[in-house]
């Protein structure tokens, strides 16, 4: 048994996490790309904002997709819901109100996380500290994941920590592929031109799959395996397939342990049949924007399910 | 180091030898370097930031965390000198849960003349809510924390009774933990009395004041705090941790078929025990401040009925009002039968017009307090004070002298902390721990250890400048 509030807390501690890590790599991609390309395209920076849903706030502020002002909205802008700063301090909000449910190493490390960067991310980010500023991004949240492995029972509170993560996760990589799926439709696909090589490339990046993929693909690209690879492939850590997998575990779990099911197990249920029923074929016959955007919704109406079958709110 | 001063210091003889209790550290003390002690000053700061011991300070925005500092020199109490003040605590803790049931029942205390009625009549701590209602158990303060000074070899006083809400105790904690982290070897030589059984204490003493007719097969205790903005919040989270207990605030809690219950993943859940850090005025806006919405509304008609255990119970704090405070030792006679074992420090009660000539004649050298104030605030040092302030303060004096209390300023004992130029005296006083349960009081050896870092001020909160030291109790 947990409070309600404590469940909610532990989802949007780790949901925050999950952003924080997840606007780090994006920036981590798109500032790689930026480097290694020769014409000075700045359409990379304005798919971050895209891709992080802050087109409208990030326009009210600027009015062109310069480098270091996205990086610094990216990281840092304390009116951006997604700035790592602000999900960091979100997440520590959270472990706060939920402290009671959290072991100390893991409050530690969210803490220790949040003092890092809130010092790192003082003052306005230059190109040359961004490789260690995302190292650190990188390394403190995964501090905090390994003391949640290592020293969390495995029930409720774990659940709730984990639904958290993966709804957050799932979204984010719908959203990635969803920015740039034109260019995987075949349709548009000059092959071999280095723009879409490129392309690519950023959106393996963005979820850290470049090295896996080519592992899985023996080296060969393209986008139908790329797409299959980030929707269908259950082996990787990021695909929805993946995602919706863990979420369905999760939700089992807790209808194991409470002994009742509910709407979210019976939502979560269908999502994941609705994915595996699929092959790539099938998903670009039907629109892979459309299969996107209704991926998009499904899991942010699961969300709102768990939301209320658990009580998170008064 | 050279112990000159006037004050009694409790590690130096004035021939600068250490005094008993003090012997195996102040030998260790003259081995180790003062630099490197200095380092691991640094050390448990960062340990007390990690872990997220911070305290929020009211109508700071940004920088709205901080951290008490911590002095690394410990305070040392003996054996013997223990006993005495554990006996005078539980003797003390014991008429204060006497006197709140009387005074809320039948007051005959009153009656027999030893206290003024209009002292209770007039007085905002007395609530008469609670007249005639019966706290299952028969506990009135669970949790106490007597703030004592010392100003000699066998000189203690009773500065404040604390029985509303007393805070500080995961600084106890804390600093043991941090002092058993960075001084092993010191533990090996010198048998310190652990404090580490307070969580499982308090746990044990809330649930044995469980309501009789609990529909829980086992007590369920929670903690209430006001939230995460509150200054003591971490202390509030790290209790409920500790004993295993959730931590709710009011907007997991409403009253259901006459319990309290708290909102859970699985439906509402009754409540037998709330520890609430939240006061009094703001428990129930049915009952108190209808503003209020760190509360619970209707929690008092259920704990009228005997359904629910509030720790520590409403209304008690007329026990520790300063109004009340000079009364102390004629209430622990009219209970217990016995003398004080404590000394209670004189006081002027500026109600009384030739006290309050008294107090007006000699400001410089009296300490002049509210009635109802607390956490330093409001108060007059007359020896540390300017003239223009003691002006100041005698205005509002004259206006409301029954709004003030007087008294002299203790020459209270000092404890060294660890300067730059090494060991160097400042004023201290101690918050031991009392928890009350139906049947046994237990005083956690040990308590915190305020010390003011200022060179030779007196006051040592936390809000003004005061510091922290672990105490440690020797055992036999």
């Amino acid at each position: 048994m947990m409070l309600g509030k404590t469940a909610g807390g532990l989802f949007w501690m780790f949901r925050y996490l999950e952003r924080a890590e997840n606007t780090a790599r994006l920036l981590e991609a798109g500032w790689h790309i930026a480097l290694t390309r020769s014409e000075g395209d700045s359409n990379e920076w304005q798919s971050i904002i895209t891709t992080a849903g802050m087109n409208d706030a990030y326009l009210e502020k600027y009015d062109s997709y310069d480098a270091a002002q996205v990086i610094n909205f990216m990281l840092r802008d304390k009116d951006n819901p997604s700035s790592v700063m602000t999900a960091i301090t979100a997440a520590r909000n959270n472990g706060r109100l939920v402290r009671t449910a959290l072991s100390s190493e893991v409050w530690e490390a969210t803490n220790e996380c949040w003092m890092v960067l809130k010092d790192l991310l003082s003052r306005p980010v230059t190109e040359r500290a961004m490789h260690d500023i995302l190292t650190q991004i990188r390394f403190r949240t995964s501090v905090v994941r390994g003391a949640l492995h290592g020293t969390m029972l495995r029930n409720d509170i774990f659940a709730f920590a984990r639904l958290g993560t993966f709804i957050e996760r799932a979204d984010n990589t719908a959203r990635i592929m969803d920015v740039k799926y034109y260019v995987l439709l075949p349709s548009a696909a000059f092959v071999g031109s280095s723009i879409d090589n490129a392309q690519w490339e950023v959106i393996l990046r963005s979820v850290s799959a470049e090295r896996s993929y080519r592992w899985l693909s023996g080296g060969e690209s393209g986008p139908a395996s790329i797409a299959n690879f980030l929707i269908l492939d259950s082996r990787m850590p990021r695909s929805l397939a993946f995602c919706a997998k863990k979420i369905g575990e999760n939700l089992g779990h807790l209808e194991k342990e409470y002994a009742s099911r509910q709407e979210s197990n019976v939502q979560v249920d269908a999502l994941c049949h609705r994915i595996n029923s699929q092959t790539v074929d099938t998903i670009f016959e039907d629109g892979l924007h459309e299969f996107l955007s209704s991926f998009i919704a499904d899991n942010a109406k699961l969300a709102g399910h768990i939301e209320e079958d658990f009580r998170f709110y008064g | 180091m050279t112990n000159t001063s006037l004050h009694f210091d409790e590690m130096l003889l004035e021939t600068d030898e250490p005094r008993n209790p003090y012997q195996t550290y102040f030998e260790w003390f003259r081995s180790e370097d003062v630099k490197a002690l200095r380092r691991k000053s640094a050390e448990a700061e960062n340990f007390f930031r990690r872990i997220g011991i911070t305290f929020n300070v009211y109508g700071q925005e940004e920088a709205d965390e901080r951290l008490i500092p911590f002095d690394i020199v410990p305070r040392i109490i003996a054996a013997k000198e223990w006993r005495t003040l554990e006996r005078g605590i539980e003797q003390r803790v014991r008429a204060i849960n006497a006197f709140l049931h009387d005074i809320y029942h039948r007051q005959e205390i009153l009656r027999a003349g030893r206290i003024p009625r209009e002292i209770i009549a007039g007085n905002e701590a007395f609530l008469p809510e609670m007249i005639g209602v019966k706290p299952p158990g028969g506990v009135y303060t669970h949790i106490v924390g007597t703030d004592l000074v010392r100003t000699g070899e066998d000189e203690f006083y009773v500065l404040e009774d604390n029985a509303r809400t007393p805070s500080g105790v995961s600084y106890m904690l804390e600093n043991r933990e941090t002092m058993l982290q960075m001084f092993p070897e010191l533990f090996s030589q010198l048998k310190v009395r652990p404090v580490s059984a307070y969580p499982q204490l308090l746990r044990r003493s809330l649930a044995d004041s469980c309501p009789a007719n609990s529909p829980n097969a086992k007590p369920v205790v929670a903690v209430l705090t006001p939230g995460t903005h509150n200054s003591a919040y971490f202390e509030h989270a790290f209790l409920a941790d500790q004993m295993g207990v959730e931590l709710v605030e009011s907007t997991d809690l409403r009253v259901e078929d006459g319990y309290v219950s708290m909102r859970t993943t699985q439906g509402y859940q009754p409540i037998d025990v709330l520890y609430r850090r939240v006061d009094d005025d703001y428990l129930d806006p049915l009952t108190f401040n209808p503003n209020s919405l760190l509360g619970v509304p209707g929690i008092m008609d259920v704990y009228r009925a005997g359904n629910i255990t509030i720790a520590n119970a409403p209304g008690t704090g007329i026990a520790d009002d300063k109004a009340l405070y000079s009364y102390m030792p004629d209430i622990v006679e009219f209970y217990t039968g016995e003398r004080a074992i404590l000394k209670n420090v004189p006081t002027w009660r500026c109600s009384e017009p030739d006290s309050l000539k008294y107090v007006l004649d000699n400001l410089a050298d009296l300490v002049v307090k509210e009635v109802h104030g607390s956490g330093g605030y409001g108060m007059l040092v007359g020896p540390a004070a300017s003239k223009k302030e003691i002006a100041a303060f005698e205005k509002k004096l004259r206006a409301r002298p029954a709004n003030y209390i007087a008294q002299p300023t203790l020459s209270l004992s000092t404890v060294p902390i660890l300067t730059k130029a090494g060991l160097a005296p400042r004023h201290v006083d101690l918050r031991p721990f009392v928890l009350v349960s139906p049947n046994r009081v237990d005083i956690t050896p040990g308590g915190l250890t305020r010390v003011a870092l200022k060179k030779g001020s007196l006051v040592v909160n936390s809000s003004q400048g005061g510091g922290t030291k672990d105490t440690w109790v020797l055992g036999d």
